[in-house]
């Protein structure tokens, strides 16, 4: 594992959007992990004397508030420093959930096939023949609203994606001959299944999984923007994008710097995911 | 002389090593008209590279150096693609080794056969399907009128590998590079597409270069032997002299391990060790100083690790080795 | 005669070949297979691509079920053996060293897990015997900690065998063991399993379409033509005196390095064999057979002794 990673550091590094990706990546960490100690203010407080103060840096602002604040009153640095973390670890709980469980369903349906691959298959195909977040408004409608809903729902329509490049792998992996040598020795289905062809169908998984990560911000903040999502007064982007909606012409920038995060990190994980791809295969390079 | 390269060096460029990768090295060979030479080597020897290049078919990230390198009056040093592309096909022509993945699994034969005689040949359509048909029969295909409209999924491999003789030869090329045209086909298959091949040779005066990593191919169809090891060529020679007498200890030991290989007119025994060569063939960036083989020979000494050792050139026939220890006696 | 190890008795393989809109074809790949191994003896099983060799090695190690037939094992059916017994009897050698090693898995894994799976052991005893083993085929101790990649050819079929031998089988299949090594590798692997023949007293099935290797290897010689045995005897009668049409044109095609020119073939056309999906009524060898005659195109010719070996021809 040390060497394959090794290996794909250096590919990596030839990449320039990847690094770029990363870097993004590793300072949105360090601020939603550092978010107390570098956010100005509390990001729940209102400060009734300052309502829809502009940046600082634009006239009429003031230097307590860099961003200025939102129509409440509360400063928008910290509230974005403070959605940071709500969408990391948003991104994050999706990943986990919709890869382990399209993982174990993907790996099912490959190595089986029949009766069970077709079961599974076509439960996904159901789910992939809805626009994604019109799914997720249902499942979310039928749940209730709320943050850890909103979650459940993005990873269910995410499971799919897995499911699928889980199980075409699979498929290739276990004709191989080290499949069948394993066997010969008496390894069990479990064995076969996670030991011996799980580890060899990492390289797709990965991408998959960093892809997934922004799918998942842009649907939980989608959610949110919705008033599906994260409910007030928790500061998550979508959330005030959505609460800012009204105030586009008078306080334009209350809606464009959240949208902006959402952007950001968005982008620096699909720059990472396709630089993965490249990395890890090849063939796909010239393809695309 | 058809073909004439004079120390030939092929570099390649890598992300991974600062200095690029020495592939071929000094190669100097020279092939008649109507002759066919063997070229035999491991996977690693850098045959399959020395005919790429004849070719112009390198990818870009080779450096191709040479003293001079000529095929048929022309310079091949200094060709552009433009060039490159009136020679391929229409000069010299290719088989690969494995015929299914050489022709395209979406057109039928007779879309691939009868294009490539259409614009090599600017014959008509219908003249061009008679040559088809005249070409398949010739590689030994029985009903060829049939054959044309088949898709290459439904030929075996011996008749996709005649499919792809018939289109090589179907422009009367002056030299024709067979890569391992045989290792992806049975025994029996392999005895016919060879016999096939010398047959062609011998009837249109063609040359014929057969790269192989397996002796007992080449040794009866033809006339003269190189046998390549780690990117230079080690020994050369009429190929009876080379098998009954290899000067160079590789082949030598390469003959010698093979089980069906005949120990003092004898049969060897069954069931008993071989002599095998220790180790394995360097790669690339771990080729050893001095001769290539020293790492696995028995015969080495102190001299061998220093610098190049040169090829030496023995009696009139061409006889070349690159050995200080020769094995001069008898086999 | 010694003990036989391993019989196989009318073994038949058929495979379903399912079609939409149209009749489900069948593929005969095993048709009629009696054999028997003994212990301490190596049996080449000959012929080209499609006879059925590589089937009759999965059936033979439970990775494919026949359709028909009975194989015994020391004198006990397949049927009852348990799984972890029937593992420790038999064993294979894959073809490709490249695909039938587990590339995310340490070699020393590798060679471990069979005996993790099978055996009780405690980690230090299996490290103990792993590197036994390793010591055994060639491998030094320290080659344990890599992945199959750092491998060349030859030393991945040492880890191969290795693998294969943890258990102890006492019946080894040698599934074209060497065709993907470069020539120069090729008879160290072969010393190799000619060694741990005589140490472990193991007998093997070795699959080639390289005659000369067989020839080297073998004590007796099995040549199979589209899923049925054609000839089956001992190695020198097969080879000096093949009596099956199909084995002398094997024999005759395999190169031979003389440095001789072969004598001229005038012959071109191609002669392939039928597709085993539509089998023609009779022998199927007789569309390439020099000696065929009517009665070979409406019945198919039994195995019958002759000269010392079983050969399945009207006309030998």
């Amino acid at each position: 594992m040390k060497v394959f990673l090794k290996e794909l550091f250096f590919e990596l590094r030839k990449n320039r959007g990847s690094m770029i990706g990363v870097v993004i990546i590793i300072l949105s960490v360090i601020v939603a992990v550092l978010a107390p100690l570098l956010a100005p203010h509390d990001p729940t407080h209102i400060y009734t004397d300052s309502l829809n103060l502009p940046p600082s840096f634009v006239a009429g602002g003031s230097s307590r508030f860099f961003f200025g604040t939102d129509d409440l009153g509360r400063d928008l640095l910290s509230r974005l420093i403070y959605g940071s973390q709500v969408s990391l670890s948003v991104g994050f709980a999706v990943v986990v959930l919709s890869l382990v469980i399209g993982t174990f369903l993907g790996v099912i349906a490959g190595f089986y096939g029949g009766l069970i691959d077709k079961t599974i298959m076509r439960i996904t195909d159901l789910i992939m023949s809805l626009p994604s977040i019109l799914f997720a408004i249902v499942i979310v409608a039928v749940l209730g609203p709320g943050i850890s809903n909103a979650i459940v729902a993005v990873s269910i329509v995410a499971i799919p994606n897995f499911v699928r490049i889980i199980r075409a792998q699979v498929m290739v992996e276990k004709s191989r001959q080290y499949v069948a040598a394993a066997k010969l020795f008496g390894a069990g289905n479990f064995r076969l299944m996670f030991i011996e062809i799980l580890p060899n169908c990492m390289a797709p998984l990965i991408v998959q999984a960093t892809l997934g990560f922004s799918d998942g911000i842009l649907n939980c903040a989608a959610l949110g923007f919705l008033g599906l999502g994260a409910q007030a007064p928790m500061s998550e982007w979508g959330t005030m994008l959505s609460d800012a909606r009204s105030y586009i012409e008078s306080s334009p920038w209350m809606v464009t710097l959240p949208g902006l995060c959402i952007l950001i990190v968005v982008l620096s994980f699909n720059l990472l995911g396709d630089g993965l791809r490249d990395a890890l295969d090849p063939r796909l390079k010239k393809q695309s | 002389m058809l073909l004439s390269v004079k120390n030939l060096n092929i570099h390649f460029k890598s992300d991974r090593s600062p200095s690029p990768i020495h592939a071929v090295r000094d190669l100097s060979f020279s092939l008649k008209q109507g002759e066919m030479l063997g070229i035999v080597g491991e996977s690693g020897s850098g045959k399959s590279i020395t005919n790429m290049a004849l070719l112009g078919l390198l990818p870009d990230s080779a450096i191709v150096k040479a003293q001079s390198a000529t095929f048929n009056q022309h310079d091949l040093l200094n060709l552009k693609e433009k060039e490159w592309q009136k020679i391929r096909g229409r000069e010299v022509s290719m088989i690969f080794q494995d015929p299914m993945t050489a022709l395209n699994p979406f057109l039928s034969v007779q879309y691939q056969l009868v294009e490539t005689i259409q614009t090599h040949l600017k014959l008509s359509k219908k003249d061009s399907i008679d040559k088809a048909i005249e070409l398949l029969s010739l590689v030994g295909i029985p009903s060829p009128k049939d054959r044309l409209k088949a898709y290459p999924f439904e030929l075996s491999g011996g008749m996709a590998q005649r499919v792809m003789i018939a289109m090589a030869i179907s422009t009367n090329p002056k030299l024709l590079i067979a890569d391992e045209p045989t290792t992806a086909l049975d025994v029996t298959i392999q005895k016919q597409i060879l016999n096939l091949i010398k047959m062609l040779q011998e009837k249109n005066n063609m040359s014929v270069i057969l790269i192989t990593h397996d002796l007992g191919v080449v040794s009866e169809y033809s006339e003269r032997l190189q046998v390549m090891y780690a990117g230079e060529i080690v020994e050369t020679g009429e190929t009876k002299e080379l098998i009954k007498h290899p000067h160079h200890p590789y082949t030598h030991a390469l003959l010698a391990s093979r089980p069906g290989a005949l120990v003092d007119n004898q049969k060897r025994i069954p069931k008993t060790a071989l002599p095998s060569i220790s180790g394995i063939v360097p790669a690339f960036n771990q080729r050893p100083i001095g001769c290539q083989f020293n790492p696995r020979c028995e015969f080495m000494t102190h001299e061998c690790q220093q610098g190049h050792i040169g090829l030496t050139t023995e009696g009139p026939k061409l006889r070349e080795y690159r050995c200080i220890h020769p094995l001069m006696g008898s086999k | 005669m010694e003990q036989k190890l391993l019989e196989v008795k009318s073994l038949n393989k058929i495979f379903e070949i399912k079609k939409i809109f149209k009749k489900s074809l069948e593929l005969k790949a095993l048709s009629d297979i009696n054999f028997e191994l003994s212990t301490n003896e190596t049996l080449g099983i000959v012929g080209e691509s499609g006879c059925g060799k590589s089937t009759l090695a999965k059936v033979l190690t439970k990775l494919e079920k026949q359709t028909s037939g009975d194989i015994m094992l020391s004198g006990k059916s397949y049927g009852e053996y348990e799984p972890h017994e029937f593992h420790s009897a038999i064993q294979m050698v894959f073809q490709d060293p490249y695909q039938s090693l587990n590339p995310r898995k340490k070699a020393f894994d590798i060679i471990a897990d069979p005996l993790r799976i099978n055996s009780n052991k405690s980690e230090a005893e299996i490290k103990e015997l792993v590197y036994t083993m390793m010591k055994k085929v060639g491998l030094r101790e320290e080659f344990g900690e890599r992945y199959p990649h750092h491998f060349s050819g030859g030393q991945r079929q040492r880890l191969g065998i290795a693998r294969a031998l943890m258990l102890r089988p006492k019946v080894l299949i040698l599934d074209e063991p060497v065709s993907a090594l470069d020539v120069s590798i090729q008879a160290q692997v072969l010393n190799l399993l000619m060694e741990l023949q005589k140490e472990f007293s193991l007998s093997y099935l070795f699959i080639s379409h390289d005659l000369s290797v067989v020839e080297h290897i073998s004590d007796r010689i099995l040549v199979m033509y589209l899923g049925r045995i054609v000839e089956y005897g001992p190695r020198d009668q097969i080879f000096h005196n093949p009596k099956h049409p199909y084995t002398r044109i094997l024999l005759e095609s395999a190169p031979k390095i003389t440095g001789d020119k072969s004598e001229a073939h005038t012959e071109m056309s191609a002669k392939e064999a039928p597709s085993a999906l539509y089998l023609p009524k009779g022998c199927a060898f007789a569309s390439r057979c020099p000696l065929k005659t009517d009665h070979c195109l409406d019945k198919i010719p039994e195995l019958e002794m002759k000269e010392g070996r079983l050969v399945a021809c009207f006309n030998s």
